[in-house]
């Protein structure tokens, strides 16, 4: 069957996969604060209320904890709830019912249930909102085994994996970073899955590989072009699941390349770069590494409000080109 | 059953309602799984104290009546949200005692198949969706679950079972409020034993009453005899039909005690002997059931004998089930945190 490819927004995806989903499934329902005639902060749910009414595109009050419990009551009893969290700083508030129930209810209960939610976390900085509006806490999350932690970085996956996170039995996390939501790019049309874990090559090279998360896989991209024209050939891999990560992909590009360098907006320490490090210094990799492995993230300060300053703490084109073109020529 | 209710003559309505409500069998029954909640905990203690249990473990003695009161009117798949507190509820709600101890125990028997022990003791096959270690963390959970009801029509009523301290959570708020705005087919019920932990509800609780705070949702706020087991099942019956009218939530406070320690570790510091003393003699919620059974004739004491020595054997058998029952695999130690996927 041939499916069309257009162009949409990031956000219009994650719409178009909601509206799909609950077309599908009717136990398939949204929840989260001002999703309704409002269209949710950032417009992603937009006017699906129209079409599936306040039932299914239900506005909750400013409770993010009750919230998040309401939406895996629902889940643990049969149905699929989509909990848009109006801004993922607020995981902090819902953190109990995440971290606690959601997490390990399967597991305390030894297999009798499943629990099927998805939640939705506006993230990232950039947009002004000073440092209770702008963080990247998805490492927090990853942190914890009974969830599932994704980053869509593309219009395209965003679709894919949101599908993808509704017919999944357990509670997975996405992290949207904010800036994407009006990011275009080519999206089939109907109903597809981009599958959990899986990380994906958007570039391939052969002298360095760049690990991002979410937007700095774009950022990632116009570095890698820039130094193309330097002669260096940098391969960029989307991670996309934090947990669970691939492994794989990204051990069998360091093998190829023999260079490592991470770049994710989260602050810097303790984070998925550690991770990602670790995991190549733990593995058959290491054997491969020409050079020390560089992580590049987000500054040990909140997100301040003076734009010039929002942009110090994250790392932007200009720090990835630096910091990539010092490990291809052997500088570091 | 609501045939029954029209033949009681009228001077025959004077009677509380459980022995309008219920016939003496269910009656006897009732006694026999007050004393079975009372024999489980006590053999868990026991067990705990030989070593057999590890962890630690919340005792619910002296709170039996207001379980069994507030189970009653319940079908068999309505559900349950319990607390770290929760032996009681779950036995209330149809649970088998081998499979609880052999939860307890560790083994793969047990409910959760070893991984959730005394304070996540569930029986999703009975409506029990868990107790919870987290204060109030299994209100919201129950309110999500009558959406579900809601949504999906089954018609299903969701108890949400918690203490005095959970009162002051922000997820009781939150869980009270959302309840009542969308109407949702869920009876809270506080069991208020006095005391959370060491702090006693007057040191921390700015209402004199729980139920007071019922109000501030738009919801009625009943306050019960906890140890009056036909109290209970009045209030609980009035609630689950207005949940299952659509009327929405109700709040039940039902005032008990709980005669043993918060948990393994309490010293009993913040409470005094007397007052420990005058629940167990004058309030005892099996011994005023069971007197009252008599009284009307339900019972005699050669029938209560039997109740005893019927529960002593099946306490016996459950514990025995659990010692005899096999450990989990170390190498299963990855499962049931996600669900496999054939
Ligand atoms: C969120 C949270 N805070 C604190 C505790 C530790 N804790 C466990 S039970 C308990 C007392 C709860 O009192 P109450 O709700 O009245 O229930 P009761 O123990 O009296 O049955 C406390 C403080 C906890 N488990 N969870
Ligand atoms: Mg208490």
């Amino acid at each position: 069957m041939d499916t069309a490819v257009r162009e949409l927004s990031y956000a219009q995806a994650i719409q178009e996969a909601m509206a799909l989903a609950m077309e599908a499934d009717d136990r398939v329902f949204l929840m989260g604060e001002d999703i309704g005639v409002y269209g949710g902060a950032f417009q992603v749910t937009g006017d699906l209320v129209e079409r599936f009414g306040t039932d299914r595109v239900m506005d909750t009050p400013i409770s993010e904890l009750g919230g998040a419990g309401v939406a895996v009551g629902a889940a643990v009893t049969g149905m699929r709830p989509i909990f848009e969290f109006q801004f993922s700083d607020f995981a902090t508030l819902g953190m109990e019912q995440i971290v606690n129930q959601a997490a390990k209810m399967r597991f305390m209960l030894g297999g009798e249930v499943s629990v099927p939610v998805v939640m939705r976390f506006p993230a990232g900085s950039g947009t002004g909102a000073a440092a209770q509006h702008s963080q990247s806490l998805e490492a927090w999350l990853g942190h914890v085994p009974g969830l599932k932690v994704i980053q869509p970085a593309t219009p395209h996956d965003a679709k894919g994996m949101l599908l993808a996170a509704v017919a999944d039995p357990d509670p997975v996390m996405i992290f949207e970073h904010k800036l994407l939501y009006k990011m275009k790019g080519p999206v089939p049309e109907g109903h597809y899955t981009v599958p959990i874990g899986k990380a994906e090559i958007r570039r391939e090279g052969r002298d360095l590989t760049i690990v991002a998360t979410s937007i700095m896989v774009h950022k990632a991209l116009e570095a890698a072009e820039a130094l193309a024209g330097e002669g260096m050939d940098i391969e960029v891999i989307d991670l996309r699941s934090i947990r669970p990560i691939d492994r794989d992909t990204v051990i069998g590009s360091v093998k190829k390349t023999s260079k490592l360098l991470c770049v994710y907006e989260a602050v810097k320490t303790l984070g998925i770069g550690a991770e990602v490090s670790a995991m190549i210094a733990e593995s058959e990799a290491f054997d491969y590494l020409d050079a020390p492995i560089v992580r590049l993230g987000g500054a040990e300060t909140p997100i301040p409000y003076n734009p010039d300053l929002e942009k110090a703490t994250v790392p932007q084109v200009p720090d990835i080109v630096a910091a990539a073109r010092d490990l291809v020529k052997g500088v570091r | 059953m609501a045939t029954a209710r029209k033949a009681i003559s009228p001077e025959q309505t004077n009677l509380p309602f459980a022995y309008r409500q219920y016939s003496p069998d269910q009656l006897r029954d009732v006694l026999r799984k007050m004393y079975l909640i009372r024999r489980f905990e006590e053999g868990a203690e026991d067990s705990y104290m030989r070593g057999l249990i590890h962890g630690t473990m919340h005792l619910s003695i002296g709170q039996e009546a207001s379980a069994m009161g507030i189970c009653m009117p319940l079908h068999e798949d309505d559900q349950i949200t319990s607390t770290h507190r929760g032996h009681g509820h779950c036995i209330a709600k149809g649970a088998d005692v081998k499979r609880m101890f052999a939860e307890f125990f560790g083994k793969t028997t047990g409910y959760c198949k070893g991984r959730g022990g005394s304070m996540h003791i569930a029986d999703v096959a009975k409506g029990n969706l868990g107790a919870n270690g987290i204060v109030a963390g299994g209100i919201p959970i129950a309110v999500g679950a009558a959406l579900s009801s809601k949504r999906m029509k089954t018609g299903k009523v969701v108890i949400s079972f918690f203490g005095d301290g959970a009162n002051n959570e922000g997820a009781f708020h939150e869980a009270l409020n959302m309840a009542s705005i969308w109407k949702l087919p869920v009876i809270f019920v506080c069991e208020n034993n006095g005391y959370g932990m060491s702090t006693s509800t007057a040191r921390s609780t700015a209402v004199k009453n729980i139920a007071d705070r019922a109000a501030a949702y738009s919801m009625p706020g009943v306050i019960v005899d906890g140890n009056n087991f036909s109290e209970v099942a009045e209030a609980s019956q009035a609630a689950v039909e207005r949940a299952r009218a659509g009327e929405g939530p109700t709040l039940i406070e039902s005032k008990t005690y709980r005669y043993r320690g918060h948990s393994k570790s309490d010293r009993n510091r913040y409470r005094t002997k007397e007052e420990i003393e005058d629940w167990i003699t004058n309030r005892d919620p099996i011994l005023l059931f069971e007197t009252e059974l008599k009284e009307f004739g339900i019972i005699d004491e050669k029938g209560i004998e039997a109740v005893r020595e019927s529960v002593k054997q099946e306490i016996a058998d459950g514990i025995e089930f659990a010692k005899q029952s096999p450990a989990p695999e170390l190498s299963d130690l990855g499962r049931y945190v996600y669900t496999e996927v054939a």
